[in-house]
Formats: C-alpha cells, structure tokens, sequence
C-alpha cells in the first residue's frame, strides 16, 4: 500500500513571531524554520505503518519554495522512501495545495493520504478535507488512533478522533484521507545515519504548470496587525488577598 | 447577501457555538437562514427560528444525522448552497471538519476562524497562534467561513420569529460508519461558553490531583480546562485541552494552576477577561500575561482559595 504524506515547512512552534511595522505580514527573515509539527506525526504514523508491514512505500510531498527540500529531506531522513516537490514562489493558499495534491496523488494513486490536521502558520485548518472532497474520499480528521486492516479484499481504516466532546471512531473504506491530531505517536527523532542516507534517496522537482493547477490565491491578506497587548505581571500573595481582589478589584466573583 | 447558517446542536437545543455564529452572521447583514439537520431534531429547529434575527430554519430530518459526518452535512449543503452569498459554520470540531470540503466542491477559499466582519467580503482571522491578526479579503462568489465563537458575543436566543421549513435530506452513501462516540460526562459548564474555568497543567502531576481543581471549579460553578501536557501524560481527556489546536476560551476568569504559559497555550485563553496564574516558578511565562500571579505550592494554596470561597 502506497502512502502519501503531504508536509509543510513552517516557522518553528517555539518561535514567537513579530509583526512587521508596515502591516504587510508576519516576519520570517532569519527565523528558524521546520517542519510542521502535525506533518512530523504524519510521517511517523506512515513509518509506523511501513514497519507493521501495511505501507509498502511512503512518499513525501511538499509545494512552496525551493527550500522546502529541507523539509523533505527531514522526512526521508525520518523514513519516507521517495520525496517530491511542487516548486513555485507563489503564495499558497489551502485550496491551490489541496489541488496540487489531487494532481499528486491521481500520478501516484496512493491508498492512504495521511497529513497533519493544521499548520500551525496560518492556522487554516482545511488542506486535508478540501483534498478529501475533491478526491471523493472519506475522510478522519482529528486522528488520535489509526487501525488499518483489509477484510473481504477491501482495506479498511478504523479511526478513532479527537471531537469536542471526547472521541469519535470511524471505519472507511480505503482510499481514504487522514488528518493528525496530537496524540496520535510521538515522532521519532532522526538519527544522523539516517540523515545521511536521505541525502541519497529521490527528490523530484516539478512545477505546478506541469499538474495543471492554477495556484492563485484567492483570498487577499489587506492586512496584518498584533493583537492588543495584553498587560499581565501582577501579583498576590496569598489565596486571601487574591480572593478580595477577584471579588472587589475584577468583580468577576461574587 | 443571504446567509446559511449550519447549526451545531443535540436536536433539543442549539449548541451556544451556534448562537455566536449567528451573530457572526448579522454583522455580515442580509437574510440568515439556519440549516438544522439532524433526527427527531424538531425542537432545535423550531430554537433556531426564535433565534433573533433568523429568517428561516431549514430543518432537515434523518435517521443518519444523529451521528453527523463530514460527508453527509457536506451532501446536504452542497445541495442548499445555490440560494446563499455565505455559508457559516462555527469553528468547533464539527465544523472544522465539515466546512472545508463544501468549500472546495463549491470551488472557493474557506477563511477559518474568523474573530471580526470588517464587511461582506472581508474578515479578520488569527495566524500564529493568535500572534498576530491578518485581515483577509475574499473575492470568491460564495464565501466559507468557521466562526471563532469568541470573537463574537451570542445572537439572543429569543425574539426571533422565523418560520421553519423541511428541506430534503439526501441519502447517506453509507461509506463513513460512525462505530460510536465515547463522550465526556460532565454537570460542570461547557468549558468552550463557561463564565469560569478552572485549568491545569503539568504542575498537578497526575490525574488523582485534578480532583483539587475539581473542588475549586464547584465553589465557582466552573468548567474545567487543562493543558497540552495534562491530557497527553493522560490526568485528563482530550476535550479539556485548552490550547492552538484545542478549545479556544474568553471566560470572564481563567485560572491556570501549574500551566507554565507556553505560546500555544496562551493562543487558547488569552482573550480571557481576568487571568490567574497559581505556579510555584516565579519565571513562568504565564505570569507575564496574568492580571493576577500567585508563585507558590499549588497543592497549598488550592485548598486555600477553595477553603476562602466557602
């Protein structure tokens, strides 16, 4: 079973970002960058399933700048067997990536798209299910559990999912795409062996035009503020004194 | 402009995120209809048409919208959508999951979590983990957005009086089986709309211990709330986590007992009116945004403040 296993290169989840004075966008010159934290347990869930014999071949794609072949290096490092990327300095936005990949996976017809629910870059949410729906695949999101097993020919995938009010387990048919919440694995870290040799495995470059995707955004970013700041830094000394000032001060107890 | 408004309820009531969403919906301005599937759902429909400012409740009946999936709320909107400028969802794991896939079969961008209406076509959305605030314009001929409940204050739940009609609910293709729920059984508040919530972090060090917070969020009729941290060492479920990726909550007071105040954290309860923070590490970061810091023993001062609000 081939798995496809979309992943972003985004700033760093301990970086705290800044604003730009001209309102423009956020400021990434010279700040560290790495790979979506819900894209690393993408990856690790395809290793897993690769060495429980299910997955045969992991194959890691990403869509942006030329540097996201670092990104995709991590990934082979940490187990996929070939990468490829969709090469453009255009802004994407979810809906161009999720057609990108539908152009991805019609050449590679993968039975599994496993990818993380969110990056943590803009927040948004959506790749995975608008790659879904395009595809006309089922769809789990929010993955906290991933089963696959194959009964009467036909590969299943029972998922268990994070929802707002506990857990939710789902059964699909494959071809199916998953998204990954948190606590579906802890990623593994990769070993600099392993480093080395994903600096031999394939990278393929292609270009969007190749697909024949559009990839112009759709929404405009007019601007981008910080939110109001917020003051913080007082204190109490004891449970007495927070107690009168919660009452008395922020009249927010009675 | 004309609205559809996919409610999240129980089939008795509306789920609060739902109120919020509408009220999203009035600052877009135009005809707002809410979309009520769901089974044996009347009396949420007909709460949905004394919602103020509601024209119509679209009450679509089902045996297999008990248990909802992406596909089948998508299946029934997609079919509605011709008649509406915008479709809104709140930005709760209902709708997360559901919204992005009418989007791309109605070929348009989605703008997720939305905390403002700047106007019909523009919205103000969070990035970074509410670092910073874009203000996205959309051109597309429909609009997708999820509403962030917090950034807007619940549509009043009476003096509406609009009309419910049926509308027909396509078949469930039957490829999604929902194998069942495993839901968390609380008398507390929601924690996503409670006034009060009480959270906790690493600092409680197991699961016996949240039994402290426990008594503190009876004496203030609190929800409960934990961090990253806590669920994944396993003190708490996976609905309690308040974060970036998790619930995102404003009550009027947050307290944060043994949360140390990372970035992805803050994301979650920064909006709150009043923060505590109850840490025995003076540098944590959540004293940097806390109106009021208590650096101490937790597992003194909990029964402390419990004992003071007796």
């Amino acid at each position: 079973m081939k798995v496809l296993v979309p992943v972003k290169r985004v700033v760093d989840f301990n970086v705290k970002v800044r604003v730009k004075p001209d309102g423009s966008g956020v400021d990434t010159a010279n700040v560290k960058m790495s790979m979506n934290p819900f894209d690393e347990i993408a990856v690790e869930e395809a290793v897993r399933l690769k060495e429980k014999g299910i997955a045969t071949e992991i194959v890691a794609v990403s869509c942006g700048i030329a540097a996201c072949q670092e990104t995709l290096r991590t990934a082979l490092a940490l187990g996929a067997d070939r990468a490829i990327l969709v090469e453009t300095d255009a802004e994407l936005q979810p809906l161009a990536v999720a057609k990108l990949l539908k152009a991805i996976a019609a050449k590679e017809t993968p039975q599994l798209v496993i990818m993380g629910k969110q990056a943590i870059d803009d927040d948004a949410n959506q790749t995975g299910q608008m790659l879904a729906a395009l595809l006309n695949w089922p769809q789990a999101t929010f993955a906290s559990k991933i089963d696959i097993a194959s009964a009467d020919g036909q590969a299943r995938a029972t998922v268990k999912r994070e929802i707002d009010g506990g857990l939710e387990t789902l059964s699909m048919p494959l071809p199916a795409v998953i998204t990954t919440d948190l606590r579906l694995n802890e990623p593994r870290y990769a070993t600099l062996p392993n480093i080395m040799k994903a600096k031999k495995k394939p990278l393929e470059v292609i270009k969007p035009d190749a697909l024949g995707v559009d990839v112009a955004p759709r929404l405009t970013t007019l601007k981008v503020a910080e939110p109001p700041r917020r003051k913080g830094g007082g204190r109490v000394a004891d449970a007495k004194e927070l107690v009168a000032k919660l009452r008395n001060e922020a009249k927010v107890i009675s | 402009m004309s609205i559809l408004v996919i409610a999240e309820h129980d089939n008795a009531t509306l789920k609060s995120a739902t109120l919020n969403t509408i009220a999203a919906a009035q600052k877009i301005g135009g005809e707002i209809h809410v979309l009520v599937a769901g089974h044996n759902a009347a009396a949420a429909a007909q709460a949905a048409a004394k919602v103020a400012g509601v024209a119509k409740a679209l009450h679509a009946e089902a045996p297999h919208f008990a248990t909802p999936t992406a596909e089948s709320i998508t299946a029934l909107a997609i079919g509605l959508a011709p008649a509406y400028t915008h479709i809104l969802l709140p930005a709760t794991g209902f709708g997360k999951n559901a919204a992005p896939r009418i989007a791309a079969l109605l070929d348009v961008a989605q703008v997720s979590d939305i905390i403002a209406v700047e106007s019909a076509d523009t919205f103000v959305r969070p990035i970074y983990a509410g670092n910073a605030f874009a203000t996205v314009q959309s051109r597309d001929a429909k609009k997708v957005i999820t509403v962030r409940s917090t950034g807007f204050d619940a549509a009043a739940a009476s003096g509406g009086s609009g009309i419910v009609e049926s509308v027909s609910a396509p078949a469930d293709p039957g490829v999604v089986r929902v194998l069942g729920q495993e839901l968390t059984k609380s008398d507390r508040p929601e924690l996503a709309s409670a006034r009060v919530v009480v959270s906790g972090g690493r600092g409680l060090q197991n699961g016996e211990n949240f039994k402290l917070l426990e008594a503190l969020a009876d004496k203030l009729n609190a929800a409960l709330g934990a961090s990253r941290a806590a669920v994944d060492a396993g003190y708490v479920p996976n609905d309690y986590q308040v974060g970036q990726t998790g619930k995102i909550v404003a009550p009027d007071l947050y307290i944060a007992v043994g949360i140390s105040g990372a970035i992805q954290h803050l994301a979650g309860m920064k909006d709150s009116k009043v923060i505590v923070a109850i840490n025995k590490d003076p540098e944590a970061p959540i004293f940097q945004i806390a109106d009021y810091g208590l650096v101490g023993d937790l597992f003194e001062i909990i029964p402390q403040l419990t004992a003071e609000l007796s």
